[in-house]
């Protein structure tokens, strides 16, 4: 009988227990809590809507769109302030860039490596203005009426500047089929909080094409799925734009981390999300060092494809009859335009991966070039900086002019409204082109010409993606071709190792097993 | 010869050490499919897995270090250099002439010399080594304050390599399970918690020598 017990009892300790324990720490370890669900309300369902219909000064008959500015601006009283501060009116900001110091940096002085630079190219580069007739330096910004706020108010959808007019809209003497004189009286009773048009008719078509410049900001956006964008599907919470980049005093949240150098008023996946979403401990703290977008957009240009190359240097190429040149590719994009070079499109593309501290240099007009390819906006961070995460980036590489002699990139006049004013698009010359580009910006040019390779960062952080489409474990913790494999100054398990020691390791084993195996054959026999 | 059975491992002594068994199994088939060796519970899987599996681990660590406290087992495990020479020279060479243990086993005196060093260095160097560094890699996320430890890479070398000292104690450890009086002597004690060992008076010599020390 004793035996019996205690044989139960060894059964017990020996298996029972122990396999209880396994079986509890599989089973909570293996335990998912669910993800926190964000409880937000949508600034644009909330806000209320007044018929400006009514308004007397609305119905007025309007020629010049600086009257209906004046007639905004009659009760809005206050809010051309705002809008005279914010960088869609000045197109530069003071930044203070390390190793640089303050500067005055935005889209109003800094090279990219798409059409290379706004300044002297002001009939079409500022039809994106938010203001009327920024032709050249005359414009005043200290004219209230000079700014346009029905491109971002107009809710009609009818109200467009026209192309190459420098921000104005259509007037009787320009008005085309594409672009007619706009019905300012039914676009003034229809203004409100703007929508995805609103922001979409300049910040999808940047660098003069649909998402040419963004990657992860199209016309697809404009009507789409949640399998595009799990914020802007309208079948999912058919966010617009303005829901996250809220606007107080005309202050739009959220600037754009490719032309903004400093981390100021930027804005994050948290202030909706919380810091600990996954409510899971070991994804959360993920985000100590991985921004959100680098898991959530595990790929961009979902629809339409974006630009990855744009070699300027072999612009300017006629056909046999002196004609300017277009090719498309398979996909029907643009692979070669006389007026602009060799382009490479792709659409579903991979993200390269950067640390990124939220802070950017600019190559600026008077930069010495000592490298290939110019990083023309350098993202700062690194593993040892504790602001840094890994960030997606789309890295647009190209081609551009630059002065060999002075060491600087070039300005180059592009637009013109007719040929033989030395515009390369009207043109093909570079030498006319680049010396009226330099003129318009006052910079020394050597008169010599050369091409270099520039890249151009454009951290991702729209398009994300459903979270069955998010990046898994082994995306980057995998010993070979994991997305992280260019980012090295640090340990990432799963991925690294140290060679020596693995080899010593398992040599250890080898010999502990041969070991064994020796001594058992030595006593056996 | 004359046998006589006596009880070597408490219940607890046989729940501790097959629980660890199967905790340190799954350590090592998680930790290395995290270090990048294989596949096959997954990586996610592997990650949460050795993540709880160290969580029971300490737990049983810290409950069988009171044990032994109380129990007064701890005993078994402080190293000791008397008949040190003569078990080396008995596994050298004794073992394959059929020649007699130099110790013998008793309730405070269940490891040999070469047991003793083993297991003291298992308990307070190889296992306080993975414990502290497995929980810097849980809780000390991308150090940089207040110490900069270099994004862990030592914690995670000494890490690896105290795996690899693990997995070739076990190797040794199972092998030896079978150098007892019979094949299966030593694992049989370590299930039923009695073990078969011929009468000697060396024994009651050997328990008085370590309650002294």
């Amino acid at each position: 009988m004793k035996n019996t017990l205690e044989k139960i009892a060894s059964f017990f300790v020996v298996i029972v227990l122990p396999v209880l324990v396994i079986y509890l720490t599989i089973h909570f370890g293996l335990h998912r809590n669910e993800a926190h669900k964000p409880v937000v309300s949508l600034k644009s369902e909330t806000t209320p809507k007044v018929n400006h219909g009514e308004f007397e000064i609305l119905q007025q008959a309007f020629i010049n769109p600086k009257d209906v500015t004046a007639a905004c601006l009659s009760c809005h009283n206050k809010r051309d302030d705002e809008l005279m501060q914010s960088t869609h009116w000045l197109w530069e900001r003071e930044a203070d860039i390390p190793g640089r110091g303050v500067v005055k940096i935005g889209k109003m002085n800094i090279h990219n490596n798409f059409c290379t630079g706004a300044q002297g190219n002001n009939g079409s580069c500022m039809r994106c203005h938010i203001g009327y007739g920024w032709e050249d330096e005359t414009f005043d910004f200290n004219d209230a009426n000079n700014i346009d706020c029905l491109v971002c108010h107009d809710k009609t959808d009818t109200y467009l500047k026209q192309k190459g007019m420098a921000g104005w809209p259509a007037t009787e003497a320009t008005a085309t089929a594409e672009f007619p004189v706009p019905d300012y009286n039914l676009v003034a009773a229809n203004v409100g909080y703007p929508d995805r048009d609103n922001c979409g008719v300049c910040h999808f078509y940047g660098g003069g094409g649909n998402n040419v410049k963004h990657g992860d900001l199209e016309e697809a956006l404009f009507h789409t799925n949640r399998k595009v964008d799990v914020h802007m599907g309208e079948d999912g919470p058919n966010m617009v734009c303005v829901d996250c980049h809220e606007a107080p005093n005309h202050n739009i949240k959220g600037r754009s981390y490719s032309v903004s150098a400093n981390n100021t008023n930027r804005l994050h996946c948290y202030e909706c999300h919380t810091e600990t979403p996954h409510n899971d401990a070991i994804l959360d703290y993920h985000n100590n060092k991985i921004a959100c977008q680098t898991c959530h957009i595990p790929v961009y240009a979902k629809v339409n494809a974006t630009t990855l190359y744009w070699d300027w240097s072999t612009a300017g190429r006629r056909d046999e009859n002196g004609n300017p040149i277009k090719e498309y590719d398979a996909d029907h994009n643009y692979s070669y335009l006389s007026i602009k070079g060799h382009f490479v499109f792709d659409n579903m593309v991979t993200p390269e991966y950067y640390w990124f501290n939220g802070t950017v240099d600019h190559v600026l007009n008077d930069d010495t070039i000592n490298e290939s390819p110019v990083q023309i906006n350098r993202l700062f961070g690194s593993y040892a900086d504790t602001n840094a995460k890994i960030w997606p980036v789309k890295v647009h590489r190209g081609k551009q002019a630059f002065d060999p002699i002075n060491k600087q990139l070039l300005s180059v006049k592009l637009f013109a409204h007719e040929k033989g004013q030395g515009a390369f698009w009207e043109d093909l010359e570079w030498e006319e082109a680049i010396k009226q580009g330099m003129e318009y910006n006052k910079r020394n040019w050597s008169g010599e010409y050369d091409f270099i390779e520039t890249e151009v960062y454009w951290p991702l952080n729209h398009m994300v993606s459903v979270k069955e489409e998010t990046l898994s474990c082994k995306d980057c913790h995998i010993r070979e071709k994991g997305r992280l494999e260019n980012l090295n100054d640090f340990y990432l398990p799963g991925r690294d190792y140290n060679k020596l020691l693995d080899f010593s390791g398992f040599a250890i084993i080898i010999f502990s097993l041969i070991g064994v195996i020796v001594h058992a054959v030595l006593r056996i026999l | 010869m004359e046998y006589k059975k006596q009880y070597l491992y408490s219940k607890f002594e046989r729940f501790w050490h097959w629980t660890q068994m199967l905790l340190v199994l799954l350590l090592t088939l998680t930790g290395f499919e995290i270090h990048g060796n294989y596949h096959i519970f997954g990586f996610e899987n592997s990650v949460r897995l050795h993540n709880a599996s160290a969580w029971s681990f300490m737990g049983l660590a810290l409950v069988s270090i009171f044990w032994m406290l109380v129990s007064r087992q701890y005993l078994n495990f402080i190293p000791t250099r008397k008949k040190l020479k003569e078990q080396i020279q008995y596994y050298t060479s004794g073992i394959f002439k059929g020649m007699p243990h130099p110790t013998h086993k008793t309730l405070y005196n269940k490891l040999n010399p070469l047991q003793r060093i083993t297991y003291a260095g298992l308990l307070i160097l190889i296992f306080p080594v993975q414990i502290i560094t497995g929980l810097a890699y849980m809780y000390y996320h991308y150090p940089q304050n207040p110490i900069d430890a270099s994004g862990l890479t030592l914690a995670v070398y000494a890490h690896t390599i105290g795996a690899f000292m693990v997995i070739a104690f076990v190797i040794v450890h199972v092998y030896m399970t079978t150098t007892g009086y019979s094949v299966s002597a030593n694992v049989k004690a370590m299930i039923s918690g009695y073990e078969k060992e011929p009468e000697t008076e060396n024994a009651t010599e050997t328990i008085k020598e370590n309650h002294n020390n």
